[in-house]
């Protein structure tokens, strides 16, 4: 069975994002960038499945601008088969990118859909979900434990209070949460044969989408700073400050 | 203008969630429905008809909807959004599961996690893990919203007699099923409805290591929590994980333990009212947000802080 997945270019989980000073946009000029986190364990797992014998080739898709494509590499270099990269400009909103990835669906025919449960820029948490909604699969969202059996997928999601198991028909969208997998290291001879794997690039055009706006970013400013704290001396001083001027305990 | 707000339940109680999602609706302002999806859930929507301010309960009682099966309850919630302005859910990881699907079959934008209310139409959010705080405007005239319950004190449980109304739909995509679940028992409060909570992070360099914080915890009726460096070691289960990926809390109370207070880690708590840390490393950036510094081994500084509480 083929799986897709999805891989977005995100600012580096390790970089302290700030807003600029006239407070129109965030500062993203000169800032590093990478696959998103999710994205990768997403890819990962895809990979996973391969070398299990269950999947027979993994797909790599992104929505974005022209340097996607380095993400791209990036999980192609991980151990996807081949690159789809549909080119948009700016940042398009999670509604758009789930019609764009319903169009690479409609043509290729993956089995399963493996997306990161967010990204750690917008945190919007939305992508997979609508994906579902608009290609009428169904979700195993949040997934730290997929198993494959037949025609239908088993997926244990982190909820709220725990884990929960649900059953799924396939095709089916999987979104991964942290403890799905730990990704592995590209190699450097993975990431020299990754440039030569097929990479294909195409539009919202050819995929019969128009993309449209939903949402105006106003603006953006830091949140609220807190007031510097005191050090205290020993325990005996913390659990004194806790009763007599925190008051948060008795 | 009308909103729907969609309960957050286990069908049998009312979860407080409901409650701050309710206290966004009031803010966003118009006339305020609950809708109750679930089975057997009688009690469930008795409980949301008390709220003062509602005026009234959809109540969609059925098998199919029993497991909050998102591709049911979108399926649902879409249905009966049609007459509405606004369909808001609490950011849990019920409405962030759901709600996506649900704005997506109506072709509309979801705004996730709103802190803040400008207007009926623009709202204030957190992105990149909280470092910046977004305003955005929809243009979309039916918004689908999800509210981030630290951001909004829960509205009164008591006092309100709306009707509850009964909706027969039933709405069976047959593409998932419910196959089982592993809830964590616990006598301790919730993580994010706990007023006191206590974390743990890499520093406690293990997970039978967690019990020194447990002692704590039951003396001061605290949940217990950890960073994403403990939950990737393998200390404990990723449902204690505080952070941009994991919980968001807003306790009294947070009293951090050996956590460095990376920035994904301040994310999810860095609005509790009162911040103690306790770390070894006089540098560790969780000191910018404490209010209450202890430079100190933590296996010496836990038991003399259990026995001194």
């Amino acid at each position: 069975m083929k799986a897709l997945v999805a891989v977005k270019r995100v600012v580096d989980y390790n970089v302290k994002v700030r807003a600029k000073a006239d407070g129109s946009d965030v500062e993203l000029n000169n800032v590093k960038m990478a696959i998103n986190p999710f994205c990768e364990i997403a890819v990962e797992e895809a990979v996973r499945l391969k070398e299990a014998g269950t999947v027979s080739e993994v797909v790599v898709v992104s929505v974005g601008e022209k340097s996607s494509q380095e993400q791209i590499r990036t999980a192609l270099a991980l151990g996807a088969d081949r690159g789809i990269h549909v080119e948009v400009e700016g940042r398009p909103e999670p509604l758009e990118i789930a019609k764009l990835l319903k169009g690479v669906v409609d043509k290729e025919q993956p089995q399963l859909v493996i997306l990161g449960k967010q990204s750690i820029d917008g945190d919007n948490n939305q992508t997979g979900q609508m994906l579902g909604a608009l290609a009428n699969m169904g979700q195993g969202t949040f997934a730290s434990e997929i198993k494959i059996d037949g025609d239908s997928l088993e997926v244990i999601r982190e909820v709220d209070g725990g884990l929960q198991t649900l059953k799924l028909s396939l095709p089916a969208i999987v979104t991964t949460d942290l403890r799905l997998n730990e990704p592995r290291y590209a190699s450097l001879p993975n990431i020299m044969k990754a440039k030569k794997k097929p990479l294909d690039v195409t539009n919202p055009e050819e995929l019969g989408v128009s993309v449209t706006s939903h949402i105006t970013q106003l603006g953006v400013a830091p949140p609220p700073e807190r007031a510097a704290g005191i050090k205290v001396e020993d325990v005996a001083q913390l659990v004194d400050k806790l009763k007599n001027e925190a008051k948060v305990i008795s | 203008m009308k909103t729907l707000v969609i309960a957050e339940h286990d069908n049998n109680t009312l979860k407080p969630a409901t409650h701050n999602a309710v206290a966004a609706a009031q803010a966003i302002g118009g006339d305020i429905d609950i809708l109750v999806a679930g089975a057997d859930c009688g009690a469930v929507a008795e409980a949301a008809a008390a709220i003062p301010g509602v005026s009234k309960v959809l109540s969609a009682d059925n098998a199919v909807y029993a497991n909050q099966l998102a591709e049911n309850v979108a399926l649902l919630i879409a249905d009966v959004a049609a007459a509405y302005d606004n369909v808001l859910a609490p950011a849990t990881t019920g409405g962030k599961n759901t709600m996506p699907r649900v704005a997506a079959l109506m072709n509309v934008a979801q705004i996730s996690d709103i802190i803040a209310v400008d207007s009926p139409d623009t709202f204030k959010r957190p992105i990149y893990a909280g470092n910046v705080i977004a305003t955005v405007q929809s243009s979309d005239v039916k918004k689908v919203i999800t509210v981030r319950t630290t951001a909004f004190d829960g509205v009164s449980e008591e006092g309100g007699s709306a009707t509850v109304e009964a909706v027969a739909a039933a709405h069976d995509a047959g593409l998932s099923s419910f196959v089982g679940e592993e809830v964590a028992v616990s006598d301790r409060p919730e993580l994010t409805a706990a007023s006191v909570v206590i974390s743990g992070g890499r520093g406690m360099q293990n997970g039978d290591n967690f019990q020194l914080l447990e002692g704590i915890a039951d003396k001061l009726g605290a949940a217990i929590g950890a960073s994403r460096a403990a939950v990737d070691a393998g200390f404990v289960p990723n449902d204690y994980q505080v952070g941009q990926t994991g919980k968001i809390v807003a306790p009294d109370l947070y009293i951090a333990v050996g956590i460095s207070g990376a920035i994904q880690h301040l994310a999810g708590m860095k609005d509790s009212k009162v911040i103690v840390a306790i770390n070894k490393d006089e540098d560790a950036p969780i000191f910018q947000v404490a209010d209450y510094g202890l430079v100190a081994d933590l296996f010496q500084a836990l038991p003399e802080l259990e026995s001194a509480i």
